[in-house]
């Protein structure tokens, strides 16, 4: 029991205090990642109205000029679509096998741990290292993958898709963008999963247990239970996919480096290209800016569906 | 060796028949157990279409894995010159995997990330283990709105940040220095982990807390003693994530390290080992091979933990 020369303490006052103690526990993590965060994305806006390159350290104050650059900018302009394009498509096809593989992993079946160590494997290894495997299937001469379709009879002298012995994946337009979407779909499926499946298992096993009692089959508890519950779930699963891919230039650095032409290039590998290797800081950071309110609005809106899916 | 070199030259026939064989395995333990009837015939060919749809999807997510862990030991001439990529016609060689560990960087690679790593761990848990107990036990609104700003900058992305970044890291001098990584990582580490945590903590029974403060601890004794030991298993996984989060970061490492023996995993192996035009592909599949497969099984073990924290965390404490 406390005692009254305990309340007269006041060290032992302080650690006892909710607020004190709370403000101290808080304030270091929160003072770091805001200095972390905060100062660079200062920095980018400043940036983004200056003229500063690599070698020139000085910030002068140019306007809009480095904006109205990038947009009169072409070729950003259809980094700017590849962006939006790529995303789009490839969260179809992340939602839809994603539900799937969480109704499949909250079941119980036969060889289930196996078969979620090898469906995790994708999503588990570092990016850059897992598009090297894809590089490696589209590689243009030695691919399996064309070594299958040549087999069976798609690709040849009399093939189907093509007379030649290879579809060079990563050197004609469409394909190469094609196989950019199925390699981000590949490696993002199991994230969008795990989230849809900490969605499922957290549904009240009570209202399953009535639904059962009430005779409701498995695929009437699917379409009219599990789905509606876990719709905010989905939601943020979708968004947050989304933000990821938005933000991430690496399978297309090491696929095809914006490659043929400008067919994959994205916003946050064309700023890289731009800013880091080209030396223009000023004009990198603008691109990167021009993202932003996209995925501020993003954020915005998933941070409304989770409050909503909280207060149900 | 001659048992890998047996199992290389024969992959695929290995893998169907082991298939084959726990199929008709289980097969046979359910006929054992509820007798060979035509209801448990008919349970078997309803329950087959899943299986199905599980093999098509196991197949994709391996298949690169499956190309890696073939190629990794063939020699030039079984690779390149007569095409022939699914089956061995010579005889599998060690010799690439030797070079990848003698020839090139990729020890510096591991060592590298490790340190970067373990580093990282450490400043994101002392950050984040009693950031994410205020907010689980201690702030009220106010906490909860630092949340949401925290969880906010969790979704900036590098994308947006590494051109300010890198001006900052060269004139700190730290460009090339795994300590610009260090230092930067916790960025996203630390809310990730802060929102994990967050939920684990929750699990723990406030009664015990209180019966600790009853006892003569204060608050700060009371997390120390009563609940981190508590939440031990959820530290463990947030740890586990928090590495292999900072293993997977890419755009940071490519920025700010140009120097080729400074280098981490994630930006060597897919820059290094490549000379201009000349893709060493065998240590290339094997590199990334010997990475993922630890990962997956770290991922797989503690994902149980990840969706715990995941739910705990979302559900209003």
């Amino acid at each position: 029991m406390a005692s009254a020369s305990d309340v007269l303490n006041p060290r032992r006052y302080f650690m006892d205090d909710r607020r004190f103690v709370g403000v101290m526990f808080l304030a270091p993590a929160l003072l770091y990642i805001l200095l972390l965060v905060g100062l660079p994305f200062l920095l980018a806006i400043a940036f983004g109205f200056s003229d500063v390159t690599v070698g020139n350290t000085e910030l002068n104050f140019i306007g809009f000029d480095n904006f109205v650059a990038v947009w009169e900018n072409d070729i950003f302009r259809q980094v700017f679509g590849n962006t939006v394009m790529f995303t789009l498509v490839s969260q179809v096809f992340i939602l839809i096998f994603a539900n799937i593989l969480a109704i499949i992993f909250t079941q119980e079946f036969t060889g289930k741990w196996f078969a979620r160590f090898i469906f995790i494997l994708p999503w588990a290894t570092p990016v850059s290292l897992a598009a090297i495997g894809w590089l490696w299937m589209f590689d243009t001469k030695y691919s399996p993958i064309d070594y299958l379709l040549l087999q069976t009879g798609f690709l040849g002298p009399k093939g189907i898709l093509s007379n030649s012995r290879n579809l060079y994946w990563l050197a004609n337009p469409v394909l190469s963008q094609i196989s950019v979407i199925f390699v981000q779909v590949w490696r993002m499926t199991p994230l969008a999963t795990v989230i849809l499946m900490a969605g499922l298992s957290s549904i009240p096993t009570d209202i399953l247990d009535q639904a059962e009692v009430d005779g409701s089959r498995f695929m009437r508890t699917l379409l009219q239970i599990k789905l509606p519950l876990i719709l905010p779930i989905m939601v943020i699963a979708l968004l947050f996919s989304m933000i990821t891919m938005f933000g991430d230039m690496t399978v297309v650095y090491v696929l095809t480096r914006g490659g043929p032409v400008d067919y994959t290039r994205i916003i946050g590998l064309y700023s890289f290209q731009i800013g880091i290797e080209g030396g223009n800081l000023a004009q990198g950071a603008a691109m990167a800016l021009f993202a932003f309110p996209l995925l501020l609005a993003l954020a915005l809106l998933m941070l409304r569906t989770a409050s909503r899916a909280e207060v149900r | 060796m001659a048992l890998l070199i047996w199992i290389l030259q024969n992959f695929w026939s290995l893998l169907v028949l082991s298939f084959a064989t726990l199929v008709g395995l289980r097969i046979a333990y359910r006929f054992r157990k509820y007798g060979a009837t035509r209801a448990e015939l008919s349970h078997i060919l309803r329950r087959s279409p899943f299986y199905l749809v599980v093999l098509i999807f196991c197949f994709f997510a391996a298949a690169p894995f499956m190309i890696m862990f073939l190629h990794s030991f063939k020699v030039d001439g079984d690779l390149y010159r007569r095409p022939q990529p699914f089956i061995y016609r010579q005889d599998p060689t060690l010799e690439h995997l030797e070079s990848l560990f003698t020839n090139t960087a990729y020890l510096d690679f591991i060592r590298n990330s490790v340190v970067v790593g373990v580093a990282v761990v450490i400043i994101t848990l002392i950050l984040a283990l009693p950031a994410a107990y205020a907010l689980a036990r201690l702030t009220g609104r106010w906490g909860e709105r630092a949340g949401i700003l925290m969880f906010l900058v969790y979704l900036v992305p590098p994308t947006l940040l590494f051109i300010p970044m890198f001006r900052i890291v060269v004139m700190l001098g730290l460009k090339d220095s795994p300590l610009a990584l260090i230092v930067v990582y916790p960025s996203f580490t630390v809310p990730f982990s802060m929102w994990l945590l967050q939920g684990f903590f929750k699990a723990v029974p406030p009664e015990l807390e209180e019966a600790a403060l009853v006892d003569g601890y204060n608050r700060v004794e009371a997390f120390l003693r009563v609940v981190l030991p508590l939440s031990l298993p959820g530290i463990i996984s947030t740890i586990v994530f928090t590495f292999t989060l900072t293993l997977h970061e890419f755009i940071y490492a490519l920025v700010f390290i140009t120097n080729t023996s400074r280098r981490t995993l994630s930006v060597g192996v897919p820059t290094e080992l490549i000379l201009g035009d000349v893709y060493f592909w065998q240590p290339l599949l094997a590199a990334a091979l010997i990475i993922a497969i630890p990962v997956g099984f770290a991922y797989n073990l503690f994902l149980d933990s990840l969706v715990q924290g995941f739910t705990m965390g979302a559900v209003k404490g």
